[in-house]
C-alpha cells in the first residue's frame, strides 16, 4: 500500500476564493492510503516546497498528490522537489484545481465538491504509479541540412560557427536556391546575389561545412541523436576535385539547345554547364539528357579541351552513409504551374510571364542582360500590368487555398523598379488586398504608389486576350464600380508558391508530418515553430510555410540554436512514459506501427516457449523508447490490449474513471 | 482649357497630395452629406487620380458638400477630399464666370439662428 501525501495549494486567492481548501485538506484524509494532508498559500514557493520535502521524510511518503495549477505550470517544480528527498519523480501527480476548477466555477460548495473528486482521481492514479527511470541515448555531434538555399545556408553557417560539423545536401549542382535567382530584395532593394553569394562562399570555406551538391537523401534510419542517412551523389560526369571552373568546356560544347533552368527556361545553355557565375561549388556538370557523348557516344569535345582532365563520361551515382544527431529540413519552394488558369492566357501568350521570370528578365546576369524586353519580340514594353493572387487564396482546385505571403511585396518591388528604370512605362497592378505586414513594408508599398505613381486597381482580372499584339487585360475596378480593359504590352502574374515537391519523399523518410498543402508541420504553431513533431528534425524556410527572406533567415538561425542545444549534449534523457508491448499478448497485426506518427514501432520475429520443450516464432511489436513520444495512440489501437503506456497505464486510467464516478 | 489642364488646375487649387490616398473610404464613412452626394468624397480623389475631370465638373455633389472638413480631419493619410471638392467647385464657378453670392446678398438672408461659420463657408463655396 502506498503512503500518500496530499498538498493543496491556495494559489493566493486563485483557488482558495472558490474552493474551501482547509475543509478539502480534512476531507481527503479519509481516502485510503492518504497518511498526510496539508494546505498552504503558495505550494510552489520555497517554503511550500520545503513543506512537501519535510512531509516526505517525516511520514515516509511513497507518493504525492499536489492540488494546484495545471501540471504544465509546475509539475516539473514538484517532481524536482520530490527527487531531492529521494522520491521517484514519477510518483508525483498534479490535480488541476485552478484551470479546471476554481477559475471556471462560481459556486463555492460545488467547486469544493469537484476539487475533492479531482484529488481522489489523482490519488487513484498514484496508488498504481510505479517508479520510472529515464533512459539515456548518445548524441552524434554532426548535423545534416537538407537543402542549400538561404535557409539551409544560414542554418549550416550558424551550426558550424558553434563548432559542430554540418553537411549540406543540395539536389542541384550548386547551392544558392531561389534567392540566387532574384534580382533585388525588398524592402531595401539591395541586389540579391550581392548579399547571398558571400554567404555561399563562407559555406565553401568553412572547415566545419561539407557541401554535398547534386546529391539527394535516399534513406534515413534511426532517431534523435542517432540518425543514419544514406545520400545519393548523382553522377555529374565531372570530377569535382579536378574541375577548376574555367568554363572552356561551355565554350566548346556543341549541344547548345538545353533550357536554362536558372533563367526559368527563358534562354538556352550548353549540355555541360555551370548554372551561374557565382555557383558553389564552381564545378561544371553534364546534363545526360542533352550530352551528345552520353546519348550517342559521338562527341567528347569537352574532354578534349578540359585542361584539368576532369571530364569522366563513365561516372556513376555513388552513395555515402553518414550519422547525424540532428536534421534540418530546408527544401524550399517553387512557383506553381499556372497553365490551369486559362483566363490569364499564360500558355498561349509569350508576353504573359510569371514573377520569377520577370526577376530573370530584370537581372543583369539574365537572358536579356538586365534590359527589360518582352519575350515575344524583344521590344521594350510600354504598358505593364501585374495581376496579384494568381493561384493564391484559390479553392477552385487550380490554385492554393493559402496566401503566398511574398507576392504583394515583390509585386510592389517589380512595379517600383520598372518605374525607376523606365519612367516612360505605365504600370498597373490588380489586387484583392495589399498585405504588407513587416518592418518598413507598408512604407515600401506606399512608395510605389505615391512616389513612383504605380496604378493600383482593387479588383481581379477575369480575362486576358491578344488583340493585334496587345494583351487586353479585362478586370474589375471595385472602387469605381466598373469594368476596365487595359491594353498592355506585358502581363506579369504574381504566382503562388508551393513547397518543393521533393519534400514529400523527405517527410516520409523522416516520418515528419506534412499538411494537405505539403508544408511540413511544426510541433506547435506558436511555441515550437521550428521543431517538427519528430524529435531531432527541425524546419527552416518555406518548407514549413510561405515566408520571405528575413523570416527565413530568422527561422534558420532559430533552427541552428535548437540543433546546437541538442548537439552540445553527450547523452539525451529519454521520456520514460513510453509505450511498452506485452509480447505474450501481441498478435503481430501491425496496427500500432501504422498509427505511430513517430515511427517508433518496429516488428521482430521472436522465439517463444510454448510448453513441452517446444518453441514457436512469432512476430511481435517493439518500441524504440528514444523515439516514442508517449502519445498513447498505439495503446488505444491495439485490438488485443497488448500495448500499454508506462506512467499512463490502462489500469491507471480506468481507476481514475472509477474515482470520478464514485458516489 | 483642355481636360488635362482642368485636372491640373483642380489639383493645384486643392493643394492636396492625392496619391497618398490608400482608398480606405474613411472620408465617405464620416461625411454627413454622403446620402445627398452623387459622387462621394472618396470618388472625388479617385476620379482626379484617374483624370476623369468631366465627371467631377458635372457633379451635383459639389453643391451639397457642407465644407465641414470632417473628411480632412479623419483622413489617415493626410489627404484633403474636401480640398478636391472645393477646387472642383471653384473651377466650375470660374467657368461660369460669376460669383454665386455677393456681400450685399447677405444681410437680407441673415437669420439669427444661422451659424456664422455657415455664412463664411457659403461665401467661400459660391465665389470665384
Amino acid at each position: 500500500m502506498q503512503r500518500i501525501g496530499v498538498f493543496i495549494c491556495w494559489c493566493g486567492s486563485n483557488i482558495a476564493a472558490t474552493v474551501d481548501v482547509e475543509r478539502l485538506a480534512q476531507l481527503i484524509k479519509a481516502e485510503p492510503g492518504v497518511v498526510f494532508s496539508a494546505d498552504y498559500q503558495y505550494m510552489c514557493s520555497e517554503n511550500g516546497q520545503q513543506l512537501i520535502k519535510n512531509a516526505v521524510k517525516d511520514y515516509n511518503l511513497t507518493g504525492i498528490v499536489i492540488g494546484s495549477c495545471s501540471p504544465r505550470m509546475h509539475e516539473a517544480t514538484f517532481r524536482k522537489a520530490a527527487e531531492s528527498v529521494g522520491l521517484n519523480p514519477y510518483m508525483v501527480e498534479v490535480a488541476n484545481l485552478r484551470e479546471q476548477c476554481s477559475w471556471i466555477h462560481k459556486d463555492r460548495e460545488e467547486a469544493t465538491k469537484k476539487a475533492l473528486v479531482l484529488l481522489r482521481t489523482a490519488i487513484a492514479k498514484v496508488r498504481l504509479d510505479a517508479p520510472l527511470t529515464a533512459g539515456e541515448s548518445p548524441v552524434v555531434k554532426r548535423a545534416l541540412v537538407i537543402g542549400g538555399g538561404i535557409a539551409g545556408i544560414q542554418a549550416a553557417l550558424d551550426i558550424a560557427e558553434a563548432g559542430f560539423p554540418v553537411d549540406i545536401v543540395e539536389k542541384n549542382p550548386t547551392i544558392g536556391g531561389r534567392m540566387a535567382q532574384l534580382d533585388k530584395t525588398f524592402p531595401t532593394l539591395d541586389c540579391s546575389a550581392c548579399i547571398l553569394t558571400p554567404k555561399m562562399v563562407d559555406c565553401a570555406q568553412n572547415e566545419n561545412i561539407d557541401i554535398l551538391s547534386y546529391s539527394e537523401v535516399e534513406d534515413v534510419k534511426g532517431f534523435v541523436g542517432n540518425f543514419k542517412v544514406r545520400i545519393r551523389r548523382k553522377a555529374r560526369y565531372v570530377d569535382e576535385t579536378k574541375c577548376t571552373g574555367c568554363k572552356v568546356c561551355m565554350e566548346k560544347c556543341p549541344s547548345k539547345k538545353g533550357l536554362n533552368e536558372f533563367n526559368m527556361n527563358l534562354n538556352n545553355r550548353t549540355a555541360i554547364y555551370i548554372p551561374f557565375a557565382q555557383a558553389i561549388p564552381n564545378v561544371a556538370v553534364i546534363d545526360p539528357t542533352q550530352c551528345l557523348k552520353l546519348k550517342t557516344g559521338k562527341c567528347g569535345v569537352c574532354q578534349k579541351f578540359c585542361g584539368a582532365g576532369a571530364i569522366d563520361y563513365t561516372m556513376q551515382d555513388t552513395f555515402v552513409e553518414r550519422e547525424y544527431g540532428a536534421i534540418v529540413v530546408a527544401t524550399g519552394f517553387r512557383p506553381i504551374n499556372v497553365d490551369a488558369f486559362n483566363e490569364y492566357g499564360y500558355s498561349d501568350n509569350k508576353d504573359v510571364i510569371t514573377s520569377l521570370e520577370l526577376e530573370r528578365l530584370m537581372n543583369a546576369a539574365g537572358p536579356t542582360n538586365g534590359v527589360l524586353l518582352r519575350p515575344s519580340d524583344n521590344t521594350h514594353p510600354k504598358v505593364i500590368t501585374f495581376i496579384q493572387c494568381v493561384g493564391s487564396r484559390d479553392v477552385s482546385g487550380c490554385g492554393k487555398p493559402y496566401c503566398s505571403k511574398i507576392c504583394c511585396m515583390y509585386t510592389a518591388k517589380h512595379a517600383m523598379l520598372i518605374r525607376e528604370k523606365y519612367p516612360d512605362t505605365e504600370v498597373h497592378v490588380f489586387y484583392i488586398d495589399v498585405r504588407t505586414p513587416g518592418k518598413n513594408y507598408d512604407e515600401f508599398y506606399r512608395r510605389a504608389v505615391e512616389q513612383y505613381g504605380v496604378d493600383y486597381i482593387k479588383g481581379m482580372v477575369g480575362k486576358v486576350w491578344n488583340e493585334n499584339g496587345k494583351l487586353m487585360v479585362q478586370g474589375a475596378d471595385l472602387i469605381e464600380n466598373e469594368q476596365v480593359v487595359i491594353p498592355s504590352d506585358l502581363v506579369v502574374l504574381a504566382t503562388a508558391i508551393e513547397p518543393e515537391p521533393s519534400v514529400r519523399k523527405i517527410a516520409t523518410l523522416l516520418t515528419a508530418s506534412i499538411d494537405t498543402n505539403n508544408f511540413l508541420n511544426e510541433s506547435h504553431p506558436k511555441l515550437r515553430p521550428v521543431e517538427s513533431p519528430t524529435a531531432g528534425v527541425y524546419l527552416a524556410g518555406v518548407c514549413q510555410g510561405p515566408k520571405d527572406i528575413p523570416e527565413t533567415v530568422s527561422q534558420a538561425s532559430a533552427c541552428a540554436a535548437k540543433v546546437i542545444g541538442l548537439l552540445v549534449k553527450n547523452h539525451l534523457k529519454t521520456n520514460p512514459c513510453v509505450a511498452r508491448p506485452d509480447e505474450t499478448a501481441c498478435n503481430g497485426c501491425s496496427q500500432c506501427a501504422n498509427v505511430c506518427a513517430y515511427g517508433a514501432i518496429t516488428y521482430v520475429d521472436k522465439e517463444f516457449r510454448i510448453g513441452g520443450g517446444k518453441t514457436e516464432t512469432r512476430r511481435v511489436a517493439q518500441v524504440n523508447p528514444a523515439v516514442c513520444q508517449g502519445c498513447g495512440a498505439c495503446t488505444v489501437t491495439c485490438p488485443s490490449g497488448a500495448m500499454d503506456l508506462s506512467g499512463f497505464s490502462t489500469a491507471q486510467i480506468l481507476s481514475e474513471v472509477e474515482a470520478i464516478c464514485r458516489k | 482649357m483642355d481636360k488635362r489642364e482642368t485636372g491640373e488646375q483642380i489639383l493645384r487649387i486643392s493643394g492636396t497630395e492625392i496619391r497618398k490616398c490608400m482608398k480606405c473610404g474613411k472620408c465617405s464613412g464620416r461625411c454627413p452629406a454622403y446620402r445627398e452626394m452623387d459622387i462621394k468624397p472618396h470618388q472625388f480623389v479617385g476620379y482626379l487620380i484617374k483624370g476623369k475631370t468631366e465627371k467631377l465638373l458635372e457633379s451635383e455633389a459639389i453643391w451639397h458638400c457642407l465644407s465641414c472638413m470632417a473628411c480632412v480631419e479623419r483622413c489617415p493619410r493626410g489627404v484633403a477630399p474636401q480640398g478636391v471638392i472645393e477646387a472642383v467647385r471653384t473651377t466650375v464657378t470660374r467657368m461660369q464666370g460669376k460669383n454665386g453670392i455677393s456681400a450685399e446678398d447677405i444681410p437680407p438672408i441673415v437669420d439669427e439662428l444661422i451659424p456664422q461659420q455657415l455664412l463664411v463657408s457659403a461665401y467661400r463655396k459660391y465665389n470665384k
